[in-house]
């Protein structure tokens, strides 16, 4: 081995330190963010220096889009891809680091009284009154979502005033988010290592499927899930599964004890992958799943299906927000952004995933008859359906899992929550996985 | 000036780690010891004195789970002492190239090159219910059903740990074993000892430097493990890191904080015994 001496070690080693605090400490060249160019301001086409920072789940963080909105606005974006926690987390705490918050309606409670998001104003949107009437008016063909409970989107959709974090019960002219996409979830199932249908959420506590279940370990999302189990099979009655009391928390933690010391769990997952390598391996056969996963499994040839249940859907949706930091010409920017976002283009790309759009009548312009047919009639696919990367999710004449768009969404019977108990559903949870 | 330089310059010579230590290690510490006594809601903490935060944590829960963690540390730090001794001596005595030597000791660092996708991936295959493993055992036999402990159990949680981390207890008592003087080896010989007294009277008690700085480096990975326990163990299995993971997902800094600085204390502990036992200092 090569001898090296002390001395050589330290001056090298000191050295090193020494450029790399060099060139940490240089000032920022002029025209970036940290450093913005001074001198008059006559450039005409200003949005071109743009650049809007954004921070999302993997699901909306899509590169396709990102290329699609610089190509169209002509200014620059940045994406993060985040998991729903470390959007949150981010949202609240460092609020310097993004522009754009793309966000879960659950997380709203959280998030909006930390003060990070500004409203936006509703009367420089251009394509609003397309946006399904769920989420601007609380109404849906007096369809079950009406009555759903938990964090619904409308319940937390609009503000008091233009400086206010407080929600309004009835429209203002300033909302908190607008849709970008959403679902109705169920739990999806491996129809050919469970040999038959599946059509109750109870199924999941069925001896039948000992060892072969999951739900998930994100305690906001895992709880719905086990109350929508519980509630089917009898067990135990919510008076709001949304906004349990401290009583049903025990009590359905409880249940999940119970379950748990019966081995009726294969494994717990909380990634989106996770739940696809579980399903996909086998190991599990019967699973709470985000739709998109459902998809993933298919296109990777496996059989998989996505069960209407007879008591309805849990459902989720995100949307976009403005951090209160946005002014000017990026203040602009992100307003553009958004009209840009509710013109169809994004509604159909996502849609082509199985994702719903803000205002699908706008997307519809940009799907073929065959796609609107298929993803929102509910009707026998005309053609091979095709997702936005190219591969074929469903053969021509296959039918959409849980059938057309008022028929899924129009049975969402709870959403994604925040609770009052949020702590102690928590304190509650971390009881549940340490038994 | 030669003999003022004289005296200041090992203080010189330590100041750039002094102060990399104090900013990116005490600095945050103590910020972590001071949240945790403040309050907090849903979104934000206020700057506060309260201890709440410590008796949130006194609970059956937190003991139960501490109890599992110290499970899981026994059994993956005697799994890795038994395995990794063996390799290291052999490594150090019946290697006899210094080349070879390095390159099968690159070997050891092998389950370092994966990501923690790839390495939850790839066990499903080998020891899931459709796995290697298990049609193994029942194609000669030995079981007629699938064995379901193979993954995401307990069993799976230390199988990882000992995967991941050996490395740590094997090269400390590699570096130790080889710094065993040869002669007092051919003098044990010499002097009639046979195999095992040669290995129980000189090299063991030469090489437990070793084994207590390899045991520092398991207590102090394992106390604090999150990844490999959630994703071998399925979710379904506890463990201080992941119970603090947890809460920092649900943004309950304060309670996170209360239970780090336990963690904290509750692994210096740990490390105090060893190095109450065996004074590493005076053996190197």
């Amino acid at each position: 081995m090569a001898k090296f001496s002390r001395r050589q070690v330290m001056r090298t080693g000191l050295a090193a330190g020494a450029f790399l605090t060099a060139t940490r400490c240089a000032s920022a060249p002029k025209g970036t963010p940290n450093n913005p160019a001074t001198g008059p301001e006559v450039n005409t086409n200003q949005s071109k220096d743009v650049t809007l920072r954004l921070i999302g789940t993997g699901v909306s963080q899509i590169n396709d889009i990102r290329d699609k909105a610089q190509e169209d606005l002509g200014f620059k974006f940045d994406m993060r891809a985040l998991s729903t926690e470390e959007n949150n987390q981010i949202a609240i705490t460092q609020p310097g680091q993004y522009d754009i918050f793309d966000g879960e309606y659950f997380s709203l409670p959280l998030v909006v009284p930390s003060g990070n998001l500004q409203p936006i104003d509703i009367k420089r949107i251009t394509n609003y009154d397309q946006i399904v009437s769920f989420f601007r008016t609380g109404e849906f063909k007096g369809m079950p979502v009406e009555d759903s409970q938990g964090t619904a989107p409308f319940r937390v959709q609009y503000l008091t005033g233009p400086d206010s974090s407080e929600f309004s019960a009835t429209p203002t002219d300033f909302a908190t988010l607008i849709p970008f996409q959403y679902n109705a979830d169920t739990l999806g199932y491996r129809p050919d290592l469970v040999g038959r249908e599946i059509e109750s959420w109870g199924e999941l506590f069925n001896p039948e499927f000992r060892g072969k279940t999951s739900i998930l370990d994100i305690p906001q999302i895992g709880i719905m899930d086990a109350a929508m189990v519980a509630e089917a099979l009898g067990l135990m009655t919510f008076a709001d599964k949304g906004n349990m009391t401290k009583a049903e928390i025990d009590q359905i933690i409880e249940i999940l004890k119970e379950q748990k010391a019966n081995g009726q769990f294969r494994a717990f997952w909380k990634t989106f992958d996770e739940s696809v390598n579980l399903m996909n391996s086998g190991e599990v056969v019967l699973q709470s799943m985000w739709s998109p996963a459902v998809t993933a499994v298919q296109s990777q040839g496996t059989e998989c299906i996505y069960a209407p249940l007879k008591e309805g859907y849990r459902g989720w949706g995100g949307g976009i927000g403005l951090s209160k930091n946005l002014e000017g010409i990026q203040l602009d920017a992100a307003y553009e952004y958004i009209n840009w976002m509710l013109d169809g283009w994004v509604g159909a790309f996502l849609g082509r995933q199985g994702y719903y759009s803000a205002a699908p009548e706008a997307a519809r312009k940009f799907m073929s008859a065959a796609e609107w047919d298929f993803w929102y009639e509910g009707q026998p696919a005309a053609e091979d359906i095709v997702d936005p990367f190219g591969k074929t999710l469903a053969k021509s004449g296959v039918v959409r899992d849980g059938g057309s768009f008022d028929e899924r969404f129009g049975n969402i019977v709870c959403w994604n929550s925040t609770m009052e108990e949020n702590t102690y559903l928590v304190q509650k949870w971390n009881e549940f996985i340490a038994s | 000036m030669s003999e003022t330089w004289k005296a200041l310059k090992p203080y010189a010579l330590i100041t750039p780690q002094t102060l990399v230590f104090l900013m990116f290690l005490v600095f945050p510490i103590l910020m972590i010891g001071v949240v945790s006594f403040w309050e907090f809601n849903g979104y934000s903490m206020t700057p506060a004195f309260t201890l709440d935060n410590y008796q949130g944590i006194l609970t059956d829960v937190t003991l139960k789970t501490y109890l599992n963690t110290f499970k899981f540390l026994g059994l993956t730090w005697l799994a890795t002492l038994l395995i990794g001794y063996p390799v290291a001596y052999f490594l150090a005595f019946h290697v006899p190239k210094l080349e070879w030597q390095i390159l099968l000791f690159l070997v050891c660092t092998i389950p370092f090159w994966t990501s923690n996708i790839i390495r939850m991936i790839s066990w499903v295959p080998l020891l899931g219910r459709e796995g290697l493993v298990n049609q193994g055992l029942m194609g000669i036999g030995l079981t007629q059903e699938p064995l379901q402990f193979l993954l995401f159990s307990d069993f799976a949680v230390v199988l990882g740990m000992v995967h991941l981390y050996i490395i740590f207890m094997i090269a400390p008592i590699f570096n130790s074993l080889m710094r065993i003087e040869r002669s007092l080896v051919t003098a044990a010989e010499d002097l009639g000892a046979s195999g095992f007294q040669t290995f129980r009277e000189v090299i063991l008690p030469l090489s437990a430097p070793g084994i207590a700085i390899g045991s520092i480096f398991i207590v102090t990975l394992i106390m604090g493990e999150f990844v490999t326990v959630r994703l071998m163990g399925g979710g379904q299995s506890a463990s201080v890191g992941k119970l603090i993971q947890t809460q920092i997902g649900s943004l309950q800094y304060p309670l996170a904080a209360a239970n780090a600085m336990v963690l904290l204390a509750v692994t210096m502990l740990i490390i105090i015994s060893i190095l109450r036992v065996l004074d590493i200092r005076k053996e190197l």
